[in-house]
């Protein structure tokens, strides 16, 4: 099981450790590999693990080979990690060539597309890197030229002597500069931020030239010779177990080869109960499923039902919290004191990741034992680890080669997938095996963002302070436990900022799979804390803004969740900052209104205004979205980053207006996208996106831009019709004129 | 059997059922994995291909439907002029995240500028609505769109 909580935590704080080791090897054929012992954050006083890695080689021809660590998911990663240790190296950006990497945790330290940790942890790190490479070339040079290294100058890939006025390129110095000792960490300057050509430029995703010429690329891309294709029939009711199957007619069918039962465990990350179907075509052995006869034991698990969530949820809702992640002050005593008191419930659905490439995995197993994975996944290292626990094979015979994913939003962070290609590819040594799933298996067998039920009550006093705050959720546990991605921490905003503060929880018991969607938590907290932080405002006879300006106070730092902090002025900045370029309150046309949203997550805090109207039928249109956003001193990528916002704005926008999965007799009820209908270019707003540059080091970009849209979405609907949407997704009934 | 399909300029035999979507023929038995496979029931449009130069869904087209039609996939849009400018604009706006659909957007994109060289904005959405962007890189498609759009009006201005 993955801890994806644990893990942010861990890498979260970005402490990173400064006794960076290099060492540097000299490749076959000239040039030179440089190893750099890039720690990873660990816990303040915790050890940093050391581990050994290579990232830069220069050959004699002046290419520059530049590996990038991370999986690429579409977050512009392979093209962001690169750029960093490209500037420090100094070279130009046109003689840089990308190696994506090889899952290998001793090599590259924690490889992981997700929780917007990447360049937090790289930032320093990456950098450094490219500079020690720099130091071993003037080193180089300086030797061949018995001058003084510090005499020397680096440009675009060039030792420049000012002095003399000669220059050399570095792939005449590779040989020479790889036979050199490393550099110490503390001897490296790094360039100042206005002295940088790479990063702050436009760049162009590395992969994009193929792309656009339809090259395989993509996990589902892979062809080996004499591969087979495959499908993992499973059942329908999470949790249900295989009782017995009837193969016969399903392998009597055009292009099928092989059909055989797996049996798993109800562990939904790691190998489930299913029937594999094995061929020469993908399409026919995904129609040979309808031939298939299996019987499936539900359990409890059948009669669940979301409608049931929903009324369990409202009677813990009635009966009060179960547990108090956190509890300041007074809040019933304060709220009876109160000169106005609030009370609101707010709901989300379970919601679904879609990534456009569905998921997939092709495997080789062999008869010594070993096994070879290309794997579209966010992070390689426990899917590999479940395999050899799976398949029962030491973790070392394991190579897994990192794809190019089409999109994940958290659903690659678990490797399901993995796990049953490897399985499947067990039964048959020797022949390589393509798993595909459909769009539907992919649907139903998610690891859905949570729904949660919410209810909030706030008091203000005479002067229109906001003294008491309570948000109670009523969420899922699985065995016991809070289930993954759901639940509430004592974090939650206005933690610290208001003295009577209470977090409530309360758990019903599911087997619905959950997991991170795109900014877990916050994705749906985000929705219920600000719409309902908007009615607090009307109560009060303000708005928002003002509100939250209150609420943030002077500007100071407080603990946050793991381990990122909350500093009070650079929220303040931002939402000032999108109430310029916004114009809120104030509405452009009528019967269209304006609605604010802020939110930090990831390290990332992001202020955003829609504007919106409503039809008479109850149609929603979104017209125009603010952004504004800090995520410290740097943007890396301008391409990349403004291109994750206005991605981001759309997604939460669609999630708003019409996403929901539902269950009935234990059954996902949707299937494919007429039933889940993704947002598409006509609801397309114009997304205007401003930073505001503050002297903190750069966070990521993934996902803190994709919380507040929703709150901001739905406080415009208010502000156009005066109507409150407390359920999401949006209900065009209720909103409709009558 | 065996259907004898003319796929960018080239005739490629697929030994087949006839039902079997061309998107499967293509990506399975000839090799030409450019088209993807999104949603195999025409809601997504990221197995877009031409049939004569139309845009289709390669997932809801049997391969015996085919006929004499010429095929052109994502492989084969660089060799039209509209196609080439289309990928430039691509690269020049960087309009992909994740890149798994513009394969499809780059096929929609392609057969609206084919028949309405210079689109208004309502055409743009309209033609492209049947295309998902999961990363919804919709903003940047329709200004690329513009962007080869415009392209050969102005060099009909200097030849």
């Amino acid at each position: 099981m993955v801890d994806v909580a644990l893990a942010e935590t861990r890498l979260a704080n970005g402490r990173l450790d400064r006794r960076t080791l290099f060492k540097v090897s000299a490749l076959a054929g000239g040039g030179m590999a440089f190893s750099a012992a890039i720690p990873l954050a660990a816990e303040p006083g915790a050890a940093a693990p050391k581990l050994l890695n290579a990232f830069v080689s220069i050959g004699s021809d002046d290419r520059v080979t530049i590996v990038a660590k991370n999986p690429e998911v579409g977050q512009g990663i392979k093209t962001m990690l690169p750029m960093l240790i490209a500037e420090e190296l100094d070279v130009s950006w046109d003689q840089v060539d990308i190696r994506q990497a090889d899952a290998n945790a001793k090599l590259y330290g924690m490889q992981v597309a997700g929780g917007s940790f990447a360049t937090p942890t790289h930032w320093l790190p990456m950098r450094q890197t490219g500079a020690a490479a720099r130091a071993m070339l003037v080193e180089a040079a300086a030797q061949l030229w018995s001058v003084p290294a510090a005499s020397l100058k680096t440009s675009a890939g060039k030792v420049l002597d000012p002095a003399s006025g000669r220059s050399i390129s570095y792939g005449k110095l590779a040989d020479r500069a790889a036979t050199l000792p490393p550099p110490a960490p503390a001897t490296l300057k790094l360039k100042d931020a206005k002295d940088f050509t790479i990063i702050g430029q436009f760049k162009g995703g590395v992969d994009s030239p193929r792309i656009v010429r339809g090259e395989p690329i993509f996990g589902i891309d892979t062809r080996l010779p004499g591969m087979v294709y495959a499908v993992y029939e499973r059942a329908p009711v999470h949790g249900a177990r295989l009782v017995s199957a009837n193969l016969d007619e399903a392998l009597k069918q055009p292009g099928v080869k092989q059909a055989f039962v797996l049996k798993g465990s109800d562990d939904p990350q790691a190998l489930i109960d299913g029937v594999a179907i094995l061929g020469t075509n993908w399409w026919l052995v995904n129609k040979a499923r309808e031939k298939l006869q299996v019987q499936w034991d539900t359990g409890e698990w059948g009669n669940h039902a979301t409608a049931r969530y929903a009324s369990e949820a409202v009677s813990m809702l009635d009966k009060g919290p179960a547990a108090t992640p956190r509890n300041d002050g007074d809040v019933n005593a304060a709220l009876a004191s109160a000169a106005k008191q609030v009370t609101a419930d707010y709901s989300y659905p379970f919601i679904a990741h879609v990534p456009m490439e569905p998921q997939n995995c092709t495997a080789l197993y062999t008869a010594d034992g070993k096994l070879e994975l290309w794997a579209p996944t966010q992070l390689p290292q426990p899917g590999m680890d479940s395999c050899a626990k799976t398949l029962g094979i030491p973790a070392e015979n394991i190579t897994l080669h990192i794809t190019r994913m089409g999109g994940g939003f958290g659903r690659r962070l678990m490797n399901d997938f993995m796990v049953q290609a490897a399985a499947i590819a067990k039964r048959v040594p020797g022949t390589p095996v393509q798993l595909l799933w459909s769009r539907e298996d992919d649907v139903r067998s998610d690891f859905f963002r949570p729904a949660g039920w919410h209810r909030l009550r706030a008091g203000l006093d005479a002067e229109g302070k906001l003294i008491a705050y309570e948000n109670h959720i009523a969420t899922f546990s699985r065995k016991g436990k809070v289930a993954q991605s759901a639940g509430m921490n004592g974090s939650e905003f206005p933690a610290g900022l208001v003295s009577n503060f209470r977090v409530g929880q309360s758990m019903m018991e599911t087997m619905v799979p959950t997991g991170p969607l795109r900014a877990p938590s916050s994705n749906a907290l985000a929705y219920v804390n600000q719409c309902f932080l908007d009615e607090v405002a009307a109560a009060g006879g303000t708005d928002l803004a003002t509100l939250m300006f209150r609420i943030l106070g002077e500007p100071r730092q407080l603990p946050g969740a793991g381990g990122r902090a909350f500093h009070t002025g650079r929220a303040r900045g931002v939402i000032e900052k999108v109430l310029a370029m916004s114009g809120y309150p104030k509405a452009s046309a009528p019967g269209r209104g304006k609605g604010l949203g802020f939110y930090f997550s990831h390290a990332g805090y992001f202020a955003e205004v829609v504007e919106a109207s409503v039809s008479n039928d109850g149609e929603v249109t979104a017209h125009k979205v603010w952004v504004a956003g800090d995520v410290g001193s740097q943007i890396i990528n301008p391409a990349g980053a403004i291109n994750q916002v206005q991605g981001s704005v759309i997604d939460g926008i669609g999630q708003a207006l019409a996403l929901a999965i539902t269950l009935d007799d234990g059954k996902i009820n949707q299937s494919n996208f007429h039933e889940y209908p993704l947002p598409r270019m006509p609801v397309t707003p114009d997304i205007q996106v401003e930073f505001v540059r503050t002297d903190y080091p750069p966070t990521g970009l993934g996902e803190p831009a994709l919380p507040p849209v929703v709150p901001a979405l739905i406080n415009a609907v208010h502000a156009a019709t005066g109507k409150r949407v407390r359920a999401l997704p949006i209900d065009a009934a209720m909103l409709k004129r009558v | 059997m065996p259907y004898r399909l003319k796929i960018n300029g080239k005739v490629r035999t697929v030994d087949a059922p006839g039902e079997m979507p061309l998107l499967w023929a293509l990506r399975n038995d000839l090799g030409m994995v450019g088209t993807k496979f999104g949603c195999g029931v025409g809601m997504c449009g990221a197995c877009t291909v031409h049939l004569d130069g139309a845009a289709v869904r390669a997932c809801q087209t049997p391969i015996a439907s085919v006929g004499k039609q010429a095929v052109t996939t994502i492989e084969g849009l660089g060799d039209t002029a509209v196609g080439a400018r289309l990928q430039k604009a691509w690269l020049d706006k960087d309009v992909m995240q994740c890149g798994y659909c513009q394969a499809g957007q780059l096929m929609s994109a392609s057969a609206l500028l084919a028949k309405s060289p210079n689109p208004k904005p309502e055409e743009i959405d309209a033609a492209m609505a049947g295309n998902i962007c999961r990363c919804a890189c919709y903003t940047r498609i329709r200004v690329a769109i513009f962007e080869a759009a415009a392209t050969p009006a102005k060099e009909a201005q200097h030849g």
